[in-house]
């Protein structure tokens, strides 16, 4: 990927030309939110959700991937009959602020029209930040209140910000797999990842997107390391054991274990798609992020008189957003006397397990919809 | 350990759709449109029950994940946890009703859920099966062992009902705590509440199942 032109697709937009003030006291003179949306608005514009994604993601949610050519994200999820069903509700999502698929970011001029970028120039951003830049889209959309926020990882931190920063347009929130803040363990992964993009010569400092080149092995090998988080050891058993994968170039012995070039086939592709200034500022957002510290470090403060629907949902394998940083959250909402669903739904595949096929968990995110769509009396 | 954990065989009679006796007793004393805690709310029947019937903001808390899932994939407001350790978590008056229904006897520190419930809750309805009845008392004097009876289920070794009482008990618990005893029922085998509705000496030997509304003085 040549880093110096803008991504070769055409991104929908919209554009804010008043920008964006941000948390650290920098203000974006113009600020792009890309997005994509599925389904129809109703009259009452009472239909909406907006989907946050997580870090890795993008808003194609339910469509072929206009870089990768890869089926959608969330395709299983989100879609027609679905959970998420688009015959009933309007569906959004954005690229994220700091994002690299068409929302301002680090790849972005740095004046509108200016034919210099960001790159590590791009300020400090936090999930409150993302969760603005979001809020102007809906607006723009003539949406007063959201049906619902949902997202997983990242993408549950962003529906905690969303609820916690503009309860009267949530009707329901649903984060997934997620936590009201980034532990000291969470911060150790990222470091990992951006210490292997720093150490890259290809970084330059950051500015390889000047020379054309990208850091191609220090990102790939963040992306190695942040995908074993993202799995469980029974799920990499499964999936791999110890089965070697013969006549690889790659490897200095000829022989290779599958789970290896399962990664380093993850990490190769990840390139392809993602910035590795993106990478930066979006990991960093993660790691500023503890909801309650806005509030007197009481989380259940941020929620206080909160009139939206919780529901929390955690995964039993997951151990980088373990199950008890779920409770802490449904404790904190119980604290403030919202109305909260809590689930840990049985499953073995780890922290992603909120792409992958899960019926326990497809059947509450309906059912929950569901109730709360006829509480609201949304046809 | 000791959750709360259900009775092993409940002698489950559907009185109309789906709904236990208890249950069904249970929302009869709850004023529509409160709102309303169900401790062990198992499939949350009655939080359904009260939602559509009786206009009431209910929610309920379970520690079996099975039934939370059940329960949520309903649309139902339920969250998973258990009364002996989650009941800290919720505000002072957050709720007018907050109801445990045949888990007093399976929770490890009864008298604290009962106190967390009326710090939470204006009121307070406790069901639970009477220890004190006939049946029971006839075997153990009868065979000198640990009853196991339709309601009893399970060895004493193997129950989760750690904490049995009588409804003589549980009169005693109340007055002993403070706590006023709003309104009182005890039900046979087949539900009936007669004959002996005004004697606590008769439901305590008649009685299979007791329910109280209780509420601080």
């Amino acid at each position: 990927m040549d880093g110096t032109e803008s991504p070769p697709i055409a991104h929908q937009q919209v554009r804010f030309a008043d920008g964006l003030a941000l948390e650290c006291g920098i203000a974006l003179p113009e600020l792009v939110v890309a997005y994509r949306s599925y389904g129809r608005l109703n009259e009452a514009r009472s239909n909406a959700v907006l989907i946050c994604h997580a870090l890795s993601l993008d808003q194609y949610v339910m469509e072929r991937h206009p870089l990768t050519g890869r089926p959608g994200w969330w395709d299983n999820v989100v879609g027609p009959k679905l959970p998420i069903d688009t015959e009933r509700f309007f569906v959004i999502c954005a690229n994220v602020l700091g994002g690299c698929m068409g929302s301002t970011g680090p790849l972005s001029p740095k004046f509108p029209g200016s034919p210099d970028l960001w790159g590590t120039d791009f300020p400090p951003i936090t999930i409150r930040d993302m969760v603005r830049a979001q809020k102007r889209l809906v607006d723009h959309l003539g949406i007063v209140q959201l049906f619902a926020v949902v997202g997983g990882s990242m993408g549950g931190m962003q529906v905690l910000e969303w609820a916690a920063t503009y309860p009267q347009m949530v009707y329901a929130a649903l984060p997934i797999a997620t936590a009201a803040l980034h532990s000291a363990q969470n911060i150790a992964f990222n470091e990992v990842g951006r210490q292997a993009i720093a150490a890259d010569p290809d970084y330059r400092g950051g500015l390889y997107w000047r020379d054309g080149t990208v850091p191609e092995r220090g990102l790939a090998i963040a992306r190695m390391m942040a995908h074993i988080t993202y799995l469980s050891e029974v799920a990499l058993t499964r999936k791999f054991g110890r089965r070697l994968r013969t006549g690889t170039a790659v490897s200095f012995v000829g022989d290779m274990f599958e789970v290896e070039s399962y990664l380093q086939h993850q990490g190769s592709t990840f390139v392809q798609r993602f910035d590795a200034n993106s990478y930066l500022t979006i990991t960093r957002a993660m790691d500023y992020f503890d909801l309650a510290a806005e509030y007197d470090d009481d989380l259940a403060l941020a929620f206080a008189g909160s009139r939206t629907r919780f529901c929390v949902i955690s995964f039993s394998s997951d151990w980088l957003f373990p199950t008890p940083r779920s409770r802490d959250i449904a404790r904190a909402l119980n604290r403030a006397g919202a109305n909260v669903s809590f689930v840990e739904i049985e499953s073995d595949k780890g922290h992603d397990a909120f792409l992958l096929d899960e019926p326990d968990f497809h059947r509450a995110l309906s059912g929950f919809l569901a109730g709360c769509a006829e509480h609201l009396g949304l046809p | 350990m000791s959750a709360p954990v259900k009775l092993a065989e409940p002698p489950i009679r559907f009185v109309g759709k789906n709904m236990r006796l208890d249950q069904r007793l249970i929302a009869q004393m709850i004023k529509p449109g409160s709102s309303v805690l169900d401790i062990g709310c198992g499939d949350a029947t009655l939080i359904d029950h009260l939602f559509r019937t009786r206009g009431c903001d209910a929610r309920g808390i379970e520690i079996d994940m099975a039934e939370v899932t059940r329960a949520v994939a309903h649309g139902l407001p339920v969250m998973h946890g258990d009364a002996d350790n989650d009941l800290a978590y919720y505000p002072d008056g957050a709720f007018d009703y907050v109801v445990l229904s045949r888990t007093l006897q399976a929770v490890e520190r009864p008298r604290e859920v009962l106190r967390q419930m009326l710090r939470m809750g204006t009121r307070a309805l406790v069901s639970f099966p009477n220890f004190g009845h006939w049946q029971v008392r006839w075997r153990l004097l009868r065979t000198g062992k640990m009853p196991v009876t339709a309601v009893w289920g399970r060895p004493w070794y193997d129950t989760p009902n750690i904490h049995p009482c009588t409804i003589a008990d549980f009169f005693d618990l109340c007055a002993a705590e403070g706590y006023l005893v709003e309104e009182w029922l005890a039900v046979d085998e087949t539900g009936r509440r007669s004959p002996w509705r005004k004697s606590a000496r008769l439901a305590n030997l008649f009685g299979e199942q007791a329910l109280f509304l209780l509420k601080k003085v």
